[in-house]
């Protein structure tokens, strides 16, 4: 009698357990869904008065007379991005195969930490070593350089400061795909008399060039919705920048600047949920991309 | 030379340099953090919440964005283990068998992790709007939350998948129930890869100032209720670094100071789980 209690009290912990679990995963699943229709509820008041279209390539910006056009800031978030993933790529790259291919124990033993806490900054502080450090470096050396005269606020010191924030990131994509390379496959070529650089470039590389690719999708992503740390650097201009010297206005940083007014002017609201919507459905693109090529190219089995 | 042993070396070099570039850039962000930020990290900075004339550079502390903010990242990641571990363990166990389903869920996850905190932030406004709740802890905490379960599902799901098929296929064929072979045998398993997971949830959550932005409000009292707003420490190095009076904005590099020490606390902490915890496990 008393195991039989025992028993059902034990199933039925396994079935409380059980539907607590399927619920979780019936919220988190929904979450998404969640996300996309929240925002385009949101920014459906402004897109029922202005074509979408309309707002996407018009760089008039003048939320006080109800013109609120994109362009802008897209540009800003493509030149931050771009040019953040320029500095970032080699890097990864040639840092990625150092850890993997080359460097001894105790480099490893180093690197891996710093990686980790380099990943795990908050972005304000990389924000604040970019005000510190990147803008009066780029205002000082690298404008005059150019024979510039600039305030160091600008696309540039965004990109700096964000590749250095999606440098973790992407290395770290890298490194586990190095690592799952069979050793026969290097050992063949090494074999057949190519110098180990050659061996890189020629045979791991080419092995796991869509894995590559993902991995600076992912980081691209990454790039384009960072908010805080490029919006302390990055100038806030509102127009459509030029070079990577000029100040810029990326999309996070349009969202995150204006909050605190956007109730108080009529479908400001709504233009700041497109742009995140626009955000939204950019970054889930690539990520999507990214994700879709690493499964299908089966890197990982 | 030989064009290929020149082509080696060079690479060598380059490859050498762009190590060194990120470990120097690490020690230049560190560097300069503390630099600026702990001369003017004093015990009424820690201890005090701003007074009168405080953003004049006047008395005071940070003591509202301390507490703030580990209120806030506690209460998400409380939350989150509550969504984040089931499951993750639901994924590995339950309808681990389902290898589709189970791909779909990491698919999906995968894509909620590489969403921007910004728009979790704005989602979050829309739905503080939407119930007509004001900006406040509780609000904050619901954004953070759902911003880091999917960091933390993926950090987990990790580590359990590494757990030995055989050991599932004996604990439910000695009879347990498949709750007890989840929480019993695969998450006694892996701890400290559980524990790490969780502890990297706890800094995104610290350290995250765009999904809060929206939501939490910003106040020099401390929080006594889930419904009053509150300050957070990024939100406090980000507003008193906009300002143009030097001793405000040395405030904001010794609360920087103090959200790096914490970071600090938190990566030795799950380098110290993972040490530790690593003994206690079978080895096949």
């Amino acid at each position: 009698m008393r195991l039989r209690n025992f028993n059902i009290g034990r199933h039925l912990r396994d079935r409380l357990h059980y539907s607590w679990m399927l619920l979780v995963l019936a919220i988190t699943m929904i979450v998404p869904v969640a996300l996309l229709s929240g925002l385009i509820y949101k920014s459906s008041f402004l897109l029922s008065e202005q074509s979408f279209f309309q707002i996407l390539f018009s760089n008039q910006w003048k939320p006080l007379s109800g013109k609120f056009g994109f362009y802008p800031f897209i540009i800003s978030s493509l030149w931050v991005s771009v040019v953040s993933l320029l500095i970032a790529v080699p890097i990864c790259l040639l840092t990625a195969i150092h850890l993997t291919q080359y460097a001894k124990r105790w480099v490893l033993n180093l690197m891996h930490p710093v990686i980790d806490l380099l990943a795990g900054i908050p972005s304000v502080i990389f924000g604040m070593w970019g005000i510190l450090v990147i803008v009066p470096v780029i205002s000082n050396y690298i404008g005059p350089l150019f024979g510039k005269n600039i305030s160091g606020y600008s696309i540039l010191a965004g990109a700096i400061v964000l590749s250095i924030m999606i440098i973790p990131f992407i290395l770290n994509i890298l490194i586990e795909l190095f690592r799952h390379i069979p050793t026969e496959l290097k050992e063949t070529s090494l074999s057949l008399g190519a110098t180990q650089w050659q061996t890189v470039k020629f045979v791991l590389v080419k092995k796991i060039f869509p894995g590559i690719v993902s991995a600076f999708g992912l980081g691209m992503s990454r790039a384009f919705g960072e908010t805080i740390a490029v919006l302390m650097v990055v100038g806030n201009v509102v127009h459509v920048p030029k070079g990577i010297f000029q100040p810029g206005y990326p999309l996070p940083a349009l969202i995150a600047n204006n909050y605190g007014e956007m109730l108080s002017i009529p479908l400001y609201d709504s233009a700041l949920m497109l742009a995140a919507l626009i955000l939204f459905v950019i970054v889930l693109f690539f990520n999507f991309l990214s994700r879709l090529i690493i499964v299908k190219s089966n890197i990982h089995n | 030379m030989d064009l290929r042993k020149i082509e080696e070396i060079f690479f060598r070099i380059l490859m050498f340099c762009s190590t060194v570039i990120i470990a120097v850039s690490l020690i230049i962000i560190i560097f300069s953090t503390f630099y600026k930020g702990l001369p003017h990290l004093t015990w009424e900075m820690i201890s005090k919440t701003p007074k009168g004339g405080f953003y004049f550079g006047k008395e005071g502390g940070i003591l509202n964005a301390i507490v703030g903010s580990l209120y806030l990242s506690f209460g998400a990641t409380i939350l989150a283990i509550l969504f984040g571990l089931p499951l993750a363990l639901f994924l590995n166990v339950h309808i681990a068998h389902r290898r589709k389903l189970v791909n779909v869920v990491r698919f999906v996850m995968d894509l909620l992790w590489g969403v921007p905190s910004i728009v979790y932030g704005a989602f979050g406004f829309t739905i503080m709007v939407f119930f007509g709740i004001r900006a406040s802890l509780l609000a904050g905490i619901i954004t953070v939350t759902l911003f880091i379960i999917p960091i933390m599902v993926r950090g987990i799901d990790e580590v359990l998948q590494s757990v030995p098929r055989g050991l599932h296929e004996s604990s439910l064929s000695l009879g347990s129930t498949r709750a007890e072979t989840a929480y019993k045998v695969f998450l006694k398993q892996s701890v400290p890869g559980v524990v790490t997971a969780i502890l990297l949830s706890f800094g995104r959550a610290i350290g995250d100032a765009a999904s809060i932005l929206f939501t939490t409000g910003y106040t020099d009292h401390i929080p006594t209720s889930l419904s009053q707003p509150t300050a957070t420490l990024p939100l406090a190095i980000f507003f008193q670094l906009s300002s143009p009076i030097p001793q405000v904005r040395d405030r904001a590099y010794a609360a920087a100071a103090v959200l790096f020490i914490i970071i600090l606390i938190i990566s030795i902490l799950s380098r110290f789980f993972s040490k530790r915890y690593q003994k206690n496990k079978i080895n096949f």
